[in-house]
């Protein structure tokens, strides 16, 4: 199927059976809300972090914006191909004293599976924290990797 | 069932800026979430900006106006692939009007994973004093 990436450009690509009910599923959400109005660009999974996925060669990398989490506060655990992210953002109190003005940052605990869309080596899932920024490179399976054939002549 | 202290967090979009100022970039323009509290002697404001390094935070106060302001560098490397977004990136903006007078020698700011902690302490003549009726 084609599947229309972010810049636009048509892009082929073969994956599982449910993987493009998925993503027709993504683009009917996107096309509703191309229609009710709303020009969010992107469609939401409707649970806690939202995430963005790429992949390269080697690897898939997942990223989300988790500002004022500690990296100590993150669970992160890969089986099979899913990857599985829990933990909590602590709102500090700020005393008894303090009157409020505007109160727009929230605190809870949260947990989420993602399904990555190949195999993943559960063994090579490094994670990184960065200025707010959750980044998880999880190296493809080797038998998920694209291979290059020569063509003998 | 285990009681938990903590709520679960949902989803919530990140804002864009309805209308943007003049814009001399392009890109997606955020308002970031924020906590303002005050006590007698200093305003303290919390925001969210999650991709913003220290350097590349501009904070302005002039007349009363204090304007944030975020750039982000992009995550993505060059070789990858976009196979689903959930959440775009961008600058972020955001501007108020201070009531009080700040003490501009003594503003402190800090940015710890991507949350910016600014204290903006009040001069001493906004500071309340306690009015006590003599009695004639």
């Amino acid at each position: 199927m084609i599947y229309r990436s972010m810049y636009g450009v048509p892009t082929w690509k073969v994956r599982s059976p449910f993987h493009e009910l998925d993503l027709m599923q993504r683009q009917m959400d996107r096309l509703m809300d191309t229609l009710s109005g709303q020009r969010t660009g992107h469609v939401s999974a409707g649970v806690f972090p939202p995430i963005n996925l790429t992949e390269d060669q080697d690897n898939y990398y997942v990223r989300a914006e988790l500002p004022g989490i500690e990296a100590d506060k993150l669970d992160i655990q890969a089986t099979g191909n899913n990857l599985s992210l829990s933990g909590e953002r602590r709102i500090a109190e700020e005393g008894n004293g303090v009157r409020y003005h505007r109160r727009e940052r929230e605190g809870g605990s949260f947990s989420r599976v993602i399904t990555l869309p190949g195999d993943i080596d559960a063994e090579k899932v490094d994670a990184e924290m960065a200025n707010g920024i959750l980044t998880i490179k999880i190296a493809k399976a080797e038998k998920a990797k694209p291979k290059q054939i020569t063509v003998r002549h | 069932m285990a009681a938990t202290d903590s709520k679960e967090l949902k989803v919530r979009e990140k804002q864009e800026l309805a209308q943007p100022a003049e814009q001399t970039r392009p890109g997606a323009v955020f308002t970031p979430s924020v906590d303002i509290f005050e006590t007698d002697n200093d305003i303290t404001l919390l925001a969210d900006m999650p991709g913003v390094r220290p350097e590349n935070l501009t904070i302005d106060l002039r007349d009363n106006t204090l304007t944030l302001e975020g750039d982000i560098a992009p995550m993505e490397a060059q070789k990858e692939e976009m196979i689903y977004m959930e959440y775009s990136t961008g600058r972020y903006y955001r501007q108020f009007s201070l009531s009080e007078v700040i003490d501009q020698a003594k503003i402190d700011a800090q940015m710890k994973d991507g949350v910016l902690r600014l204290s903006l302490p009040k001069v001493a003549k906004a500071t309340p004093r306690r009015i006590t009726v003599k009695a004639a």
